[in-house]
């Protein structure tokens, strides 16, 4: 859990610096980020990566399928009165539910540009690369996409404020200055992530709305 | 004061259980939550109702047999206390109060309230000691250990063993217990030695009885009365990983 | 008849008996061990680590508690600290002048080999504990750390924060289930002995409840050991655990077992005081406080202002001015007493005026809050949670309460009761603190017992059993104990009366309390044997119980154990009252000195009593050990 989760929040921060060429000036975005695009699907080693990081997702999911099954086991019979909750974050007792918004938002977003991408029929730019560009920006017109997308992001975004440090304490950082500095990486972090990635969206829909 | 109560009632770990109900005008704020709950089993006992069983021993909040679930919280409102030092001055008149058992698979029903605890005393027979038999010890001095050392071991070695970790958790997770007396032991030089076989077997018993996995909320420091700390619990894991990863077979 | 009884003492210097012993003790080969079965009733320290340690040798032990786990005994709760001749400070400290102190403690009361042995073992008991990782205290550099307790003027108590019990206690539970796991312990968690079982004059095996099921069950052995601990609970208020009850010792005494100087019971100085009638026990702050915190009360009794605003000449640090040279730090009888002394006059503070203040405001200027806090910050704590009152502005108020029995069963050198194969060890016995037992050696006693003592002498015993088969649990001994255990209870549930064992257990403590506690009359005693034998006949025919016998039934458990409390409160009333003398604990207000004081006998009393059960709890037979002291001359004991 601990091992794929920091994967997948590593891939994040690339995923989010390859997508902030969205923000440039639109011609020169364009071309910039079909050719990126083009550049990543072309190379061997992303490509291992890539692997790599869809055997993440589906690792990460599966371990959260048994820790959810795990822990319906050991409750045994539930509380008819509970107010545990004060002890601790709400987003660190719904790590699955967020996750599962997470999961059916990657679905939703796998299909509309990994697959269209892939396995699409996609008309190219003037270098000859695929338009994935012109894809995003609009899909991105339309206003429920949008919220759909900073819906996931938020849920993605709390999921990664208990998660990264959660993570780290699994893996066994006990020290206690470093937890202190880790857990103030993890919201740095989790903050950062979430802006980084609502703004894309927003961004491209507010410059290109007609 | 009035105090309006709904306690767990079960007659064992198979029966269904319900909350009962039941009212009590006499509480002093000067009681202990135990001593209204005596209070209420003589009233019970008067009427030929059977008493409420609960557990419950030093009443001084260091042998861990006492611990209910009070409105939904381990050990009742106050942080880091047992049930027995919580008193009536924590509540106030006309309050309704529910109290339940600690709930968990690994702790099964006795009756009541009292719940059977002894899936902890299996986790510390799997490695939770020094093995040193009687006539075996060196001179005492003859191990510096710190102050540093002696004072973050007691730390964690001050766990009383109540449960209300498992019972606050929502993956009903022994980590907090386990941990405590992994680290307690892998910060002294005389439980070191062992570490690596002792982590190892703690947590696969710890799986084995049925508890869950942590999963880092915290909730478990909040309501522990001696306010162990999760960090013991990264310790477990940095001492697990360490002996998985260096396993010779 | 009343018998003179004696305990072997091995021969030579009072420094070589405990070396002649092991040098000449009968051993069991390895072989033979595994054979051999042996039951340990109770797990404090004394049980946990006298079944610990035997399981190691290779015994096979039965290990019985009534608690639900083994770590919750009631040594978990001791808090101050245990004492060991280490003489790390370099300050004069020897296994002689422990054992002295420990003697002059006890008024000169306690048999001078025991009370030697216990100090001459107490520096292998910190060896161990270390060894086990008990956490105690350090200094920087990482040597342990010392400080000094009431009674005696070196610094030997070695303590781990304010819960030396629970970690000592912890250390040994871990090492008995270090040992369940090697499967040569068998835990019975939730089962309470309810008789001993005797057979051709020895005790083999045990009668048991199981609490969860309620089912009866029998257990044989070759050798039954009794680490049961105390009966100060019976004064109902006490700094005891709930559940702490005299019903195996009793049941073993009913059984022939003698019991020995039943009515001295300490009082503990530094308890917190009653607040209501609602009370169920007393919480103890460690004595250990009274290294920093000064006692005193006003010295109008009709002062009305709050603690603080009292100035210095109007208060009286009464402990100090009594007693220069130990000041604070007088023993635990005599503080009490000059408490109780106080608060009798009327000076008691507090809402009913039942208590005195201990106070730390000189310490925390001297040293400074977070040196006070590193050192009880948890009784600070533990204090605020129960009283509401933050002590390190406003002084604790504190007050005498039950606290240790001194008294138990008699046993020999070897810890053998006068049941032959019945041993009792720890608190449960009353061999080492005499009169009046000092602070940290209770720790001490528990734990030397069990790892050290017992061993060798139990093996001395049962190198004579190893011809001998298995015990047969259908023995009609065993028929004979079940079927009495069975019908006793069933008479408790037939009574259907009208009050609460508990309600009986408040009525009787409070007539102990009053009467057989810190200060007795021969009046007193007359009067409360009078009232405790009414209140047992009411308790015959007026007691309820509800449920079944075969079921959970805490009722039932209390029943039991409030039912041996009243026959020994007689006997603690007729050991009072026989012994027409003060020692320690026991004050009779008949013998005192000029200026207060507990004036010895030693002419007519210097013996311990063992009393013998003849079948009516209203006239046991008294047998005299005579104290022999070779090594010291009793003095009178002063602390001033």
């Amino acid at each position: 859990m601990a091992i794929t989760g920091l994967f997948l929040s590593f891939f994040l921060i690339i995923h989010l610096l390859g997508n902030l060429q969205l923000l440039l000036p639109a011609e020169e975005a364009q071309l910039q980020y079909n050719s990126y695009s083009h550049f990543l699907g072309g190379n061997i080693l992303v490509k291992l990566v890539a692997y790599v990081l869809y055997l993440c997702i589906i690792l990460h999911s599966l371990d959260a399928i048994y820790l959810a099954y795990r822990r319906k086991k050991a409750n045994g019979v539930s509380y008819s009165y509970d107010r545990r909750g004060r002890a601790s974050t709400w987003y660190s007792r719904n790590m699955t539910a967020l996750g599962i918004i997470i999961f059916v938002f990657l679905v939703i977003h796998f299909k509309d540009f990994w697959y269209h991408y892939k396995f699409g029929d996609l008309p190219t730019d003037v270098n000859g690369n695929k338009d994935l560009y012109t894809l995003v920006v609009v899909a991105f017109e339309q206003l429920w996409y949008v919220i759909l997308y900073i819906i996931a992001i938020l849920a993605l975004g709390y999921h990664l404020l208990h998660g990264v440090f959660s993570a780290h304490r699994t893996i066994g950082l006990y020290h206690p200055m470093y937890n202190k500095v880790i857990r103030v990486l993890g919201v740095v972090f989790a903050v950062a992530i979430t802006i980084g990635y609502i703004i894309i969206p927003l961004f491209l829909y507010i410059n290109f709305q007609s | 004061m009035k105090i309006k109560l709904k306690i767990w009632r079960q007659r064992d770990s198979r029966s269904k259980g319900e909350f009962k109900e039941y009212h009590l005008d006499d509480v002093s704020k000067d009681m202990s939550f135990l001593e209204m709950l005596d209070t209420l089993n003589i009233k019970l006992i008067k009427q030929g109702d059977l008493p409420v069983e609960f557990d419950h021993d030093c009443r001084e909040g260091i042998c861990g047999q006492c611990g209910v679930m009070i409105n939904g919280i381990a050990h009742g409102p106050l942080k880091n206390t047992t049930t027995c030092q919580l008193h009536m001055r924590s509540f106030n008149d006309g309050d309704t109060i529910h109290v339940e058992p600690f709930k968990a698979a690994a702790f099964p029903i006795v009756r009541d309230l009292k719940v059977n605890r002894s899936a902890f005393d299996n986790i510390i027979s799997s490695g939770g000691y020094v093995s040193v038999d009687t006539g075996q010890a060196p001179e005492a001095n003859s191990i510096p250990v710190t102050f540093e050392e002696a004072e973050s071991a007691f730390d964690a070695a001050a766990c009383i063993g109540c449960g209300a970790c498992v019972a606050s958790c929502k993956n009903s997770s022994a980590a907090l217990f386990t941990s405590a007396k992994i680290s307690h032991l892998a910060r002294l030089p005389q439980g070191d030695k062992e570490t690596s076989t002792r982590v190892v077997n703690m947590v696969n018993q710890m799986e084995e009885e049925g508890f869950g996995y942590c999963t880092n909320t915290e909730a478990c420091q909040v309501e522990c009365p001696e306010n162990i700390s999760v960090l013991n619990i990264a310790r477990m894991n940095y001492e697990y990983n360490k002996a998985k990863v260096l396993a010779k077979k | 008849m009343s018998k003179t009884i004696e305990a072997p003492i091995p021969e030579g210097p009072i420094a070589e008996k405990w070396s002649n012993y092991k040098a000449k003790a009968k051993l069991v080969s390895p072989n033979n061990r595994k054979r051999l079965e042996v039951i340990v009733v109770g797990t404090g320290l004394a049980g946990a680590s006298a079944a610990a340690s035997l399981a190691e040798m290779g015994y096979n032990v039965k290990s019985f508690c009534f608690q639900d786990s083994p770590r919750r005994a009631h040594s978990v709760a001791a808090q101050g600290g245990v004492n060991a001749a280490k003489n790390y400070k370099n300050d004069g400290d020897s296994a002689y002048r422990m054992f002295y102190d420990t003697l002059k403690g006890g008024d000169f009361r306690s048999r001078e080999a025991n009370t030697y042995r216990l100090a001459e073992c107490s520096a292998s008991l910190i060896d161990q504990a270390v060894a086990q990782g008990v956490p105690f205290g350090r200094e920087y550099g990482g040597y342990l750390r010392n400080r000094s307790f009431g009674g005696v003027q070196v610094s030997r108590t070695f303590y781990a924060r304010g819960q030396t019990g629970q970690q000592l206690l912890l250390g040994s539970y871990q090492a008995l289930l270090r040992q369940k796991q090697a499967g040569k312990v068998k835990l019975y968690a939730r089962h309470e002995m309810l008789d001993v079982v005797i057979i051709e004059g020895k005790a083999r095996g045990i009668i048991a409840r199981n609490l969860d099921t309620g089912q009866i069950e029998r257990h044989g052995a070759h050798t039954v050991v009794l680490a049961t601990g105390g009966f100060g609970k019976i004064y109902y208020l006490s700094t005891l655990a709930m559940g702490c009850n005299a019903s195996a010792i009793w049941r073993a005494h009913k059984k022939g077992a003698f019991m020995a100087n039943p009515s001295w019971t300490q009082i503990h100085p530094t308890s917190l005081p009653q607040s209501g009638e609602h009370q169920s026990k007393l919480t103890l702050m460690s004595e250990s406080l009274r290294n920093d915190g000064r006692i005193w009360v006003p010295k109008d009794q009709n002062e009305t202002r709050a603690p603080g605003d009292i100035p210095e000449e109007d208060r009286d640090y009464y402990l100090e001015r009594k007693y220069p040279s130990f000041g604070n730090l007088a023993p635990r009888d005599i503080s009490s007493r000059a408490a109780k002394e106080q608060i009798d006059l009327g000076k008691g503070v507090g809402p009913l005026k039942n208590a005195v203040y201990l106070d730390f405001s000189r310490a925390i200027n001297e040293y400074g809050k977070d040196v006070i806090a590193e050192r009880y910050g948890n009784l600070f704590t533990m204090y605020k949670k129960i009283t509401g009152i933050d002590a390190y502005r406003e002084p604790m108020k504190i007050s005498p309460a039950a606290h240790f029995s001194m008294g138990g069963l008699w046993v020999d050198y070897e810890l053998m009761t006068t049941v032959p194969g019945l041993f009792a060890i720890g608190e449960a016995n009353f061999s080492d603190h005499g009169a009046n037992r000092l602070g940290a050696n209770s720790l001490l006693q528990a734990c030397v017992d069990g790892y050290f003592i017992l061993p060798y002498t139990l093996q001395n015993y049962l190198a004579d059993q190893i011809r001998i088969e298995k015990t047969d649990v259908n023995h009609p001994a065993f028929e004979e104990s079940e079927r009495q255990v069975k019908d006793q209870m069933q008479a408790f549930l037939n009574c259907k009366g009208k009050k609460t064992a508990e309600e009986f257990h408040k009525e009787l403590g409070r007539e102990l309390y009053d009467k057989c506690g810190l200060l007795r009359t021969k009046e007193g005693l007359e009067k409360a044997i009078e009232n405790i034998k009414k209140l047992r006949e009411e308790y015959k025919t007026n007691l309820l119980v509800p449920g079944t016998a075969g079921e959970v039934n805490s009722e039932l458990e209390k029943a039991g154990r409030v039912s041996d409390y009243m026959e020994l409160a007689e006997l603690m009333c007729l050991d009072a009252l026989h012994r027409e003398e003060s020692c320690g604990a026991h004050f009779r207000a008949e013998y005192q000195t000029a200026e207060g004081e507990a004036k010895r006998d030693d002419e007519n009393y210097c013996y311990s009593a063992a009393w013998e059960w003849t079948g009516n709890a209203s006239a046991p037979m008294l047998n005299r050990e005579p104290l022999v002291f070779e090594t010291v001359k009793p003095t009178v004991r002063s602390y001033k």
